[in-house]
């Protein structure tokens, strides 16, 4: 079992344990892809200590939606605030964003890729050498990432989440790649994250097992089983 | 800031060390460029002596250009750049430093490489001396303006000569003075110091303009 503490050793986010403040909002959020309108007037807040999971049928839009929230991608109309975020930071700075790419260099190190991605995300969270733990990755720091498997870089690149402390994670199909063990482990980082007042934006195919305060959000028709 | 600022700088120093395709490629093809000059215009010494400065130039100016294509590219392939999104770093300050980083891994070999390529055009020690100047002067207006290419490039996903083609005609004027700058020490009659100011000028106009118009074309991509 993860504990909150270990993942945010400087203890919970402001505000976490009272009634759930919201800390991101969605207004009105349209975005149109060439010829296509993938949502229209979407409104969503996402509340600390929840998670909120994309779901959607491939090419509804996931994907756009978790861009434009991590600022990567101009949204058609609509707009995404930050709710008490520090005043001096920009909106970015307040989150995470995983997507489909791992964002690691082939021929650096297990170790430098981690401290880069560290200073420059600001070191706020844990040391390298004990995020590489939690993804269970310990002991592999020097080997050049071009030997990992998939699974392995995706670990890796999980890690970044922990070595600089940000409040939101926007997460695109976090849990690609990773075996059940691995799954399991990403889950408890994922609960210890929202038990500590931390916010996921998530979209998935695979269910992702964040406990009992998971929202869900559904962009196009729904999908029946067995269609 | 700073410190992201320069570790971007280590880390793309230390993948084009790592990855080869830096500074030895660079100095290779500037040396390959300079080599061929001598058997393309025939055993005229005083003539090579003479357009020695200039072939420097464009051999350093070709040479500068390579890496440049996969610059951004290969940040934006692998995710690095949506990360980079979320540093304290604005995107002209991520410019910046990658253009630091590529001008140390491979415009300076060549400004090191320059005095030794000039005795094969024979040049004379003062020519050669105000070669290195201008080179050392102009090779990071080359690389800033290269940003503008390489961003375009890595954000339209176009590479390849598209570079050569957006780059080269930025260059004309570092070329421009940087050569005239040459001639004037060796032959005269303007003092080295008026072409070489100016030089020193549009490089100065390409530090600013070049990582501002980086950014903004990797913002455009977003759209």
């Amino acid at each position: 079992m993860c504990d909150a503490s270990k993942i945010h050793p400087q203890g919970p986010f402001p505000h976490a344990g009272e009634a759930p403040a919201a800390v991101l909002k969605a207004e009105g959020l349209s975005c149109q892809r060439g010829v296509r309108l993938l949502f229209d007037k979407l409104d969503f807040e996402l509340r600390a200590g929840h998670a909120l999971v994309v779901v959607g049928r491939n090419g509804a839009g996931k994907s756009s939606l978790l861009r434009i929230v991590a600022g990567l991608l101009a949204a058609t109309s609509g707009r995404v605030t930050l709710i008490e975020g520090a005043a001096e930071r920009s909106c970015t700075e307040e989150m995470h964003y995983l997507g489909h790419d791992d964002a690691l260099k082939a021929a650096l190190s297990v170790a430098d890729n981690l401290s880069f991605w560290r200073t420059m995300l600001g070191a706020t969270g844990l040391p390298v050498a004990e995020a590489l733990e939690e993804v269970g990755l310990g002991g592999l720091g020097r080997l050049p990432v071009a030997v990992l498997s998939a699974g392995q870089k995706r670990r890796l690149a999980i890690a970044r989440l922990l070595v600089s402390r940000r409040r939101i994670w926007i997460l695109d199909e976090p849990t690609t790649a990773l075996d059940v063990t691995a799954q399991a482990r990403f889950a408890e980082l994922g609960r210890a994250h929202l038990d500590s007042g931390g916010a996921i934006l998530a979209a998935t195919h695979a269910p992702l097992d964040f406990g009992p305060r998971v929202g869900t959000l559904q962009l196009g028709p729904k999908l029946e089983a067995g269609a | 800031m700073m410190a992201a600022f320069f570790a971007l700088v280590r880390r793309d120093m230390a993948l084009a060390l790592r990855s080869g395709g830096g500074a030895g490629l660079g100095v290779v093809f500037f040396l390959s460029v300079i080599t061929i000059v001598p058997f393309a215009v025939g055993p005229d010494m005083v003539l090579l002596a003479r357009i020695g400065p200039a072939i420097l130039w464009i051999g350093a100016l070709l040479a500068s250009l390579i890496g440049l294509e996969r610059l951004f590219a290969a940040d934006v392939e692998d995710g690095s750049l949506d990360a980079l999104a979320h540093s304290a770093l604005p995107l002209e300050l991520v410019a910046a430093a990658k253009g630091l980083a590529h001008w140390i891994a491979t415009g300076l070999p060549l400004v090191v490489a320059a005095p030794v390529l000039a005795l094969m055009l024979n040049l004379e020690p003062a020519a050669i001396g105000a070669v290195v100047l201008t080179l050392l002067v102009g090779t990071p207006a080359v690389t800033a303006l290269g940003l503008i290419g390489a961003a375009f490039a890595g954000a339209f996903r176009r590479g390849g000569l598209l570079i050569a083609v957006l780059v080269l005609p930025l260059a004309i004027p570092v070329l421009i003075f940087a050569v005239s700058a040459t001639g004037a020490a060796v032959t005269g009659p303007v003092p080295f110091g008026t072409p070489f100011r100016i030089l020193i000028g549009l490089t100065l106009f390409a530090l600013v303009l070049g990582p501002v118009a980086a950014a903004a074309a990797l913002r455009a991509a977003r759209g």
